[in-house]
């Protein structure tokens, strides 16, 4: 298989896929859910089989057809991309398989719809990790959040409808306004808008403008819940638990974090965005997000809410690393998109887990529930710690190499940030995971029921999703050096500093 | 004499006679098939035209071949060629779709009277655009107009009468302000030939009279436009015109006016003294006013057909603005966006009438859980929607990049234009998403099911959702695929910049 041909297949696979889920659909539940896992392991496979080649320093591209005269609808793939790739075509098989137990633990209806969007918002997802230019990546940023309106509104009733449109409308304006504005100036000043390694602005512009360049970029990428542009994604937290993992941890959120390292790496390029002192504010922006998402997490009394300024907080560590503009960072902000991924799916898989066993939504509720659900409990102190940043968790990795940029930057405000939220996300999680182990039930506060539901553990494809995804968590902490390798590539001058 | 050569004059002659043929065909559905084939064959010369455009040529005719400026002069350039795409692809879609909604909306008996207008309305909407001569461009104007009253007064609506004697008020000071125009350019330079008349206003000392003369053109245009705040004559008009109609119209109507209004202010007043600058710096305001005005009054407005009115006349203004900032890429934006708008604002609106054979009443609440029965218009609405909005992978993406861009290279000053496009984009969303969730909504249950069940029959196949759906499909190839139009749209550009009559 040549890399153009796999790079055509991995953006056909899963579109074929939805088509088939829509026809599978009308027949049998179980042809259905066969489609989705067969679909997402094929296009993990042909995704994997790219990334020997990147690691090799290939960087295979495809150009679907001109738009306009210097406007492409193109691929290439390139370390960061590939990562991102991997990283969401990996998880989607794990999150379908959970998805079934969910869908089908909690009788959730449109079922079909729910899985064809799932797979649109697939393809999205790896055309915007390959896309080769601006302009592409902004197709299928747009794909992305339409794609997954539909998921978001999943219920349809009143105040889901209301929560969808706050996500939709944030995103969408966001992008329009913004982001399209950006890319457009970009094109207007640059004559294109490819990604290049160095970045393709260099001394186009006067400082200020790339000031406001930045800013653009930035606000514009919603997806990426900088504040405050962050309110879509407690909004959408009405979604189904898979797509809370969906948009979390494998395609939304991260997409949105990875366009604003890949344009700050390739559009801006790291070292001329550093030489300018007009980019230095988007260090304190995500050092402020950082702090002031970890204290709204600790007053939440909603698991899922948690979870979700939990996110907002550790996207801004992306952000945070990215910019700080220096090599170990950046590598940092990569190695954090994955190892925020394992920890927080896991913990999305776990908090659905118990809605579907227990109906437990509030934290109270969890007294006592690791006694019932060890394995869900277990996998969710797992997560935790990861989202803390304790050894032996993914989170330790990532964590290490952006205090490591921090440093090499000489950064403080980065660093009194990285350690002040360690410090906070303990504050809010390791609570949980006492309450959950160390108290007794209690049976005064039970939502639905007066009296105490009798329940074991969530459906066995759930169970088992989240039992892998924690594992990945630990996994991580000892195999990442292929990830390393891999991005050490998008910094070419890493010897020097 | 080559074939081809007579395709400026067949474009407007086919129609004009067809018209009152049409008339004597009785029989229920012989009408509608005699226009629509009519409509098609219109189509098929624009295509040939354009063709013959891409390759280069510029077609000119000589009626009855007394030479220019003797005679009249049939003359088809790239602008001419997209904007007379625009004109019989929206007659041939429109007609080809509108057999059962007309059928629901105009008694058997008046059909073929209603058919002989519309093939009127195009002869006329076509000859405007092929014509050379500022005269015929004024009486082929007369006729797509009286043809227009007409048709939209056939609706079996009576709040039409009201829309259409509005409508024909306006329309008629707007043609007697254009001929007087006319008049006076004509009483300084001895000619109705557009190319002899760019020639000899250059050489005029006295330059009060013609400067007048602009204005008047322009005004009367403008109004024809709907221009923001001449529009006033149009959101009726389009809510309560039948159903295909206001496709027909919304597609190609203003913008034949625009057409003729860019033809005279760039060749004939381009090189007039400080005329061109005069001209931006009033239409430009005129422009940006009306986009945001008007998009925010179609989010307030409640009934379908009149929001997407209103839209209309923001679109209007991206067009103007486009032309307003007088620069190669600015012109090319604003052709390209009569081209994508005319496809994206013809799907809504065939959208529209799809949901009118099963909605009585179009207003966005009474259209509530729509999706349920009509899966399929609903979903066609949603994409054009997104075009309207300016979704990348969409025709109204397109125009609106190149807008932008355009816009970019005017400097620090664009960023309040910017602004402007990226907000009243922003209240598209507004707007457009309102009529979406209304579609999708689940249906409250203070009905009985059984009842909801009688009121709701399921979707039907017809040639109207056909069309809906092949123009949904044109909206999102030339979202991908923008060659065509853009190619045009850049010859046109050319051609008005220099004045090459």
């Amino acid at each position: 298989m040549s890399p153009q041909l796999a790079i055509m297949l991995a953006l056909v696979v899963p579109l074929v896929g939805a088509a088939l889920i829509a026809i599978t659909g009308r027949l049998h539940d179980n042809l259905r859910e066969t489609v989705t896992l067969i679909t997402a392991t094929l296009l993990a496979v042909i995704v994997w089989s790219l990334v020997p080649l990147i690691l090799d320093g290939e960087r295979p591209e495809v150009t679907l057809l001109q738009v306009m005269p210097g406007i492409d609808i193109g691929f290439r793939v390139e370390p960061l991309g590939m990562l991102f790739a991997t990283l969401a075509s990996s998880l989607w098989i794990i999150n379908s398989i959970y998805s079934i137990g969910y869908m089908r633990g909690n009788k959730e209806k449109n079922q079909t719809r729910f899985y064809i969007c799932f797979a649109l918002a697939i393809t999205a997802t790896m055309g915007l990790a390959f896309s080769a230019n601006l302009f592409t990546l902004f197709l299928f940023y747009e794909l992305l959040t339409l794609s997954t309106y539909p998921l978001v509104a999943h219920k349809g009733d009143a105040g889901t409808v209301k929560s969808a449109r706050v996500y939709l409308g944030v995103l969408l304006s966001t992008s329009i306004a913004l982001l399209l504005t950006a890319i457009i100036w970009t094109y207007h000043v640059a004559g294109s808008g490819d990604f290049v390694l160095g970045g393709i602005l260099r001394g186009l512009m006067d400082p200020a403008s790339v000031g406001l360049l930045l800013a653009l970029f930035v606000f514009g990428v919603g997806k990426a819940a900088i504040m405050p542009v962050h309110r879509w994604l407690p909004a959408a937290m009405v979604a189904p638990t898979p797509v809370s993992a969906l948009l979390h941890a494998v395609a939304v959120v991260k997409a949105g974090v990875f366009t604003i390292t890949k344009v700050i790496v390739y559009i801006f390029g790291a070292d001329y965005l550093f030489s300018l002192p007009q980019s230095g504010w988007l260090v304190y922006l995500a050092a402020f997000t950082i702090i002031s998402a970890s204290l709204v997490a600790l007053r939440q009394t909603n698991l899922k809410r948690l979870l979700a300024y939990s996110t907002i907080a550790q996207l801004s560590y992306v952000i945070m690393a990215a910019a700080i503009l220096k090599p170990m960072a950046e590598i940092g902000a990569a190695v954090h998109m994955v190892a925020h991924a394992f920890g927080k799916i896991t913990l999305f898989f776990a908090a659905g887990a118990i809605y579907v066993a227990a109906k437990k939504t509030d934290i109270a509720q969890l007294r006592g529930i690791g006694r019932r659900m060890p394995w869900t409990m277990a996998a969710f102190s797992i997560g935790a710690l990861s989202m803390i940043g304790v050894p032996p968790t993914a989170g330790f990795v990532s964590k290490w190499y952006i205090l490591g940029g921090a440093l090499q930057a000489g950064h403080y405000v980065a660093i009194f940030t990285i350690i002040a939220s360690t410090v906070l996300n303990a504050a809010y999680f390791l609570p949980i995971v006492y309450m959950a182990w160390f108290e007794k039930e209690d049976t005064s506060i039970n939502t639905n029921t007066s009296v105490i539901k009798e329940h074991g553990e969530a459906p066995l494809l759930m169970v088992l999703a989240l039992t892998i995804t924690a594992a990945l968590t630990i996994g991580f902490f000892f195999f990442n050096g292929t990830v390393i390798e891999l991005e050490k590539q998008i910094v070419p001058r890493l010897d020097s500093s | 004499m080559d074939f081809a050569q007579h395709l400026p004059a067949l474009q407007v002659i086919v129609p004009l006679l067809a018209a009152p043929l049409i008339v004597l065909l009785q029989p229920r559905g012989f009408a509608w098939a005699a226009t629509t084939a009519t409509a098609f064959f219109s189509f098929a010369v624009s295509i040939a035209i354009a063709v013959r455009i891409l390759a280069g040529d510029i077609l000119r005719y000589e009626m009855g071949g007394w030479f220019a400026p003797i005679g009249i002069e049939l003359r088809v350039d790239a602008f001419s060629a997209i904007v007379l795409l625009i004109i019989s692809g929206a007659a041939a879609i429109s007609l080809i779709a509108a057999r059962n909604s007309i059928n629901q909306q105009i008694e058997d008996h008046r059909q073929p009277l209603f058919f002989a207008a519309w093939l009127l309305a195009i002869a006329g909407l076509v000859g405007m655009v092929v014509t050379a001569d500022a005269f015929n461009i004024f009486v082929f104007m007369e006729i797509s107009s009286l043809a227009g009253y007409i048709l939209i007064a056939g609706g079996p609506d009576r709040r039409t009468l009201p829309a259409v004697f509005k409508y024909l008020i306006i329309g008629t000071i707007g043609a007697t302000f254009y001929l007087i125009g006319v008049g006076m350019i004509y009483m300084m330079t001895g000619t109705l030939n557009l190319e002899d008349m760019a020639q000899r206003v250059v050489g005029i000392e006295d330059q009060r009279p013609i400067l007048v003369a602009a204005a008047f053109v322009f005004i009367g245009l403008a109004l024809k436009a709907a221009l923001f705040p001449l529009h006033v004559w149009l959101p009726n008009a389009y809510t309560h015109a039948p159903h295909m109609v206001t496709v027909f119209l919304a597609a190609c109507g203003t913008k034949v006016a625009v057409y003729v209004l860019l033809r005279f202010q760039f060749s004939i007043f381009q090189s007039f003294g400080e005329h061109l600058l005069q001209f931006a710096l009033f239409l430009m305001p005129l422009a940006l006013l009306g986009i945001i005005v008007a998009s925010l009054v179609a989010m307030f407005e409640g009934h379908l057909k009149r929001m997407l009115a209103f839209s209309s006349v923001a679109q209007i203004g991206y067009i103007l603005m486009g032309a307003s900032l007088m620069s190669d890429s600015g012109i090319t934006a604003s052709t390209l966006h009569m081209f994508n708008h005319a496809l994206t604002k013809g799907a809504l609106f065939l959208a529209v009438a799809k949901f009118a054979t099963q909605y009585a009443d179009l207003r966005i609440d009474s259209l509530k859980s729509a999706a349920r029965s009509m899966p399929l218009t609903s979903f066609a609405f949603v994409i054009a929607g997104l075009s309207l909005i300016g979704v990348p992978g969409t025709a109204g993406f397109i125009s609106k990049w190149q807008l932008i861009m355009a816009i970019m290279e005017t400097g620090n000053m664009g960023f309040i234009m910017v602004a402007i496009v990226v907000i009243s984009s922003l209240i598209a969303v507004g707007y457009i998403w309102r009529v979406i969730e209304t579609l999708y909504a689940i249906p409250t249950d203070d009905l009985p099911d059984d009842a909801a069940d009688v009121s709701v029959k399921p979707e039907k196949i017809d040639m109207l959702l056909i069309a809906l759906i092949f123009t949904v499909a044109m909206n999102i190839y030339f979202g991908l695929v923008p060659g065509l139009p853009l190619t045009l749209a850049e010859l046109s550009s050319k051609i008005l910049l220099k004045v090459e009559f």
